[in-house]
């Protein structure tokens, strides 16, 4: 049997195969939730656009799909903030630096971040959401005179479920980022907002007619926030959402992640709000 | 697409048959072939034309299948059973690669490729037409549904062995109660997407095989078999045999399926059929272009060897749309309406054709004989959303 040799790029030989790559520093970031920084076993660097994934494998147990975290312009790095929900990522959740995972990817289609120039920009995340609309986060702010205002609504639902709660508070240190955040229900001490994040939408703060806005939660909490902002006035066309389904290939083989005509894999997971608005509002579709 | 081998045909005997598998097998080729086994006209290897399942016909039903006597002993009497070329172009299980732990990392091996192509003796109309569609969803061949200009990637397994396979067409001389390919577009004549196309000409205290040229590599083969030349009404008898079949096919899929289906994904018909269905996946299991899979880890004892492999999967099991938290499907109508509703409708958005071919497998198989031509008529008589 001939060994795979992983090509070189994104893409091993084989869209099945992974490419090895070593974990360099692990984090916790929530009681259930933890980053893993990786770096590919041959030194090569990781192109991704924001909003993209990859199916991250553990050895021996299996694979999840995981939205890339990091910088998109520090593809050195390849940043995946996961949550512990299963086989996979809690095989994935007990690995320590130094130890092997397999990556394929980049798949899917990434926020359109170009669309946005020139508009405001306004993200909306719920949860872990956060972690798939970071890299647009850092991609804007790197590219930040290409913008208007900047917003960040996020919701979590408690205080102690808040992601990236230091960085967070770094963005809204600055001056040209306005951030709000909510939480659904107070425990300990907070001294901020409570409410669900479709609330904080409702207090504006962006251009009604020249914003773009990118979405990312809980599939209900997403549609809910489209439904606020185009409430608000921004045309449908204008804002984005990434979808999540169960995914064996993600490349469009498998048919688990069909949501209708389409593969969430390939056809999205971020889709433009008026193509994914009435496939979203049917029943276990 | 047109070849300088358009209209090469002749005439064989019955004899002419073992020709053909002998020259195949000496090609290269690994024979596979119609066999009768356990009850049912099924897809195996053959070594010789002794091994086809000679005067086997079969009666077909909405959950009926059974094998009868065809008093003219012909070769290709029967029509569709319960499996297709599919297991043998797409397995049913397919090692993807074997890893093995060294120190804090692994290693990865790809598995061999099949020693040899296979050459597949009787494909009918329907069956071709099933690979067509495979054809698109594994990357063999173009498509244009929506995801084109998206990222496209091929199943370089699949592609690999339909790449080297060789069809021998057989045109179908009846048709089964659950036989609707006529209204699919196709059939029962086998037009394209062969190498080589028989047709069985039994009559008149005749029995030979009038067989056409369909590629170059069936050219080769046909140069070799010393077939007489076919006359004109050598092709009338088995156009007037299809013809005959064509009749035969009483009961169609509805015309304008894929717009009526995706104008009423929430139709109350779904939970009439939901009531009947037992979510045994029979239905996908059979059908020769379902191609959704899963895959399965499996370690050895010591965990140091792995092996990850694609398995058919259906979309009636409740943990095809598990995410965390349950299913996106948690009801059988959901489940039973992503098949019905994918198959008819949403393929064409996917691929730009229909997932269906008509052979009635779905129909046969299904042990309370849900029939999806009934199912679809059902909701187009009393459509809830008018098409637009």
């Amino acid at each position: 049997m001939d060994t795979i040799l992983p090509a070189s790029g994104g893409f091993t030989a084989d869209p099945m195969t992974p490419r090895p790559f070593l974990v360099t520093k692990r984090r916790k970031e929530l009681s259930d939730t933890f980053t893993l920084e990786l770096s590919a076993a041959d030194g090569k660097p990781f192109a991704f656009k924001p909003g993209q994934f990859n199916m991250v494998y553990a050895f021996g147990v299996g694979e999840a799909p995981i939205s890339i975290s990091g910088d998109p312009d520090q593809p050195e790095t390849l940043v995946h903030t996961i949550r512990a929900v299963g086989k996979a990522t809690d095989a994935l959740g007990m690995l320590a630096e130094g130890d092997m995972v397999g990556v394929r990817g980049p798949y899917g289609n990434p926020w359109p971040v170009e669309e946005a120039y020139g508009d405001d920009v306004v993200f909306v995340a719920g949860g872990v959401g956060l972690a798939p609309l970071r890299p647009a986060i850092y991609r804007v702010l790197t590219e930040r005179e290409r913008f208007g205002r900047v917003v960040i609504y996020y919701g979590a639902r408690t205080p102690e479920d808040m992601l990236f709660r230091k960085e967070l508070q770094a963005w809204r240190a600055r001056f040209d980022v306005s951030v709000h955040v909510t939480v659904d229900r107070v425990t300990g001490k907070w001294g901020g907002k409570v409410g669900v994040v479709t609330q904080l939408i409702k207090s504006g703060g962006f251009d009604r007619h020249a914003s773009t806005a990118f979405v990312c939660g809980p599939e209900v909490m997403m549609r809910y926030s489209a439904e606020a902002l185009v409430e608000r006035g921004l045309a449908k066309t204008d804002v984005w959402l990434s979808m999540e389904r169960n995914m064996k290939c993600a490349v469009g083989i498998c048919g688990h992640c069909q949501l209708g005509g389409s593969f969430v894999c390939k056809d999205g997971p971020v889709y433009r709000y008026d193509v994914i608005e009435k496939p979203m509002a049917v029943w276990e579709l | 697409m047109g070849n300088s081998n358009d209209g090469v045909r002749g005439v064989m005997g019955r004899d002419g048959l073992d020709g053909l598998i002998v020259l195949l097998r000496e090609a290269g080729y690994e024979t596979i072939g119609p066999r009768a086994r356990d009850g049912a006209v099924t897809y195996e290897a053959v070594e010789s034309a002794a091994d086809l399942p000679w005067g086997v016909a079969e009666e077909q039903a909405g959950g009926r299948y059974r094998l009868t006597e065809d008093a003219s002993n012909a070769a290709f009497a029967h029509t569709v059973g319960p499996q297709s070329w599919k297991k043998y172009l797409y397995p049913p299980r397919q090692t993807l690669w074997t890893g093995e732990r060294t120190g804090k990392g692994f290693t990865i091996e790809s598995p061999a490729p099949e020693p040899k192509p296979y050459a597949f003796i009787g494909a009918r109309a329907c069956e071709l037409a099933a690979v067509a569609i495979q054809d698109k969803v594994f990357g063999y061949a173009p498509h244009h549904g929506r995801a084109v200009g998206q990222q496209q990637f091929a199943d370089s397994g699949y592609v690999r062995r339909r790449g080297a396979a060789f069809f021998v067409a057989v045109d179908c001389r009846r048709s089964a109660d659950t036989c609707f390919c006529c209204s699919m577009g196709g059939g029962p004549a086998a037009e394209s997407g062969f190498d080589l196309r028989l047709s069985e000409l039994i009559g008149d205290g005749r029995h030979e095989f009038l067989i056409e040229v369909g590629s170059e590599r069936g050219r080769a083969i046909f140069d070799r078999l010393g077939a007489r030349p076919a006359t004109t009404a050598d092709v009338a008898a088995a156009k007037a045999q299809t013809q005959a079949a064509a009749a035969m096919q009483t009961k169609g899929m509805p015309q304008g399926a894929a717009a009526l289906l995706a104008d009423n994904l929430e139709h109350p018909q779904w939970a009439k059929v939901a009531e009947r269905c037992l979510n045994c996946a029979n239905c996908t299991m059979v059908c020769p272009t379902c191609f959704c899979s899963t895959v399965e880890d499996v370690t050895d004892l010591t965990g140091d060897k792995v092996e990850r492999a694609r398995r058919w999967d259906s979309c009636f099991t409740m943990d095809f749309s598990y995410i965390h938290g349950g299913g996106i499907r948690q009801s059988g109508q959901s489940r039973y309406r992503q098949w019905m509703t994918h198959k008819l409708s949403h393929w064409e958005e996917q691929f730009g054709t229909s997932g269906c071919t008509g052979c009635g497998r779905c129909v046969t198989w299904c042990p309370v004989g849900i029939d999806i031509r009934e199912e679809t008529a059902a909701i187009a008589a009393a459509p809830k959303n008018k098409q637009a």
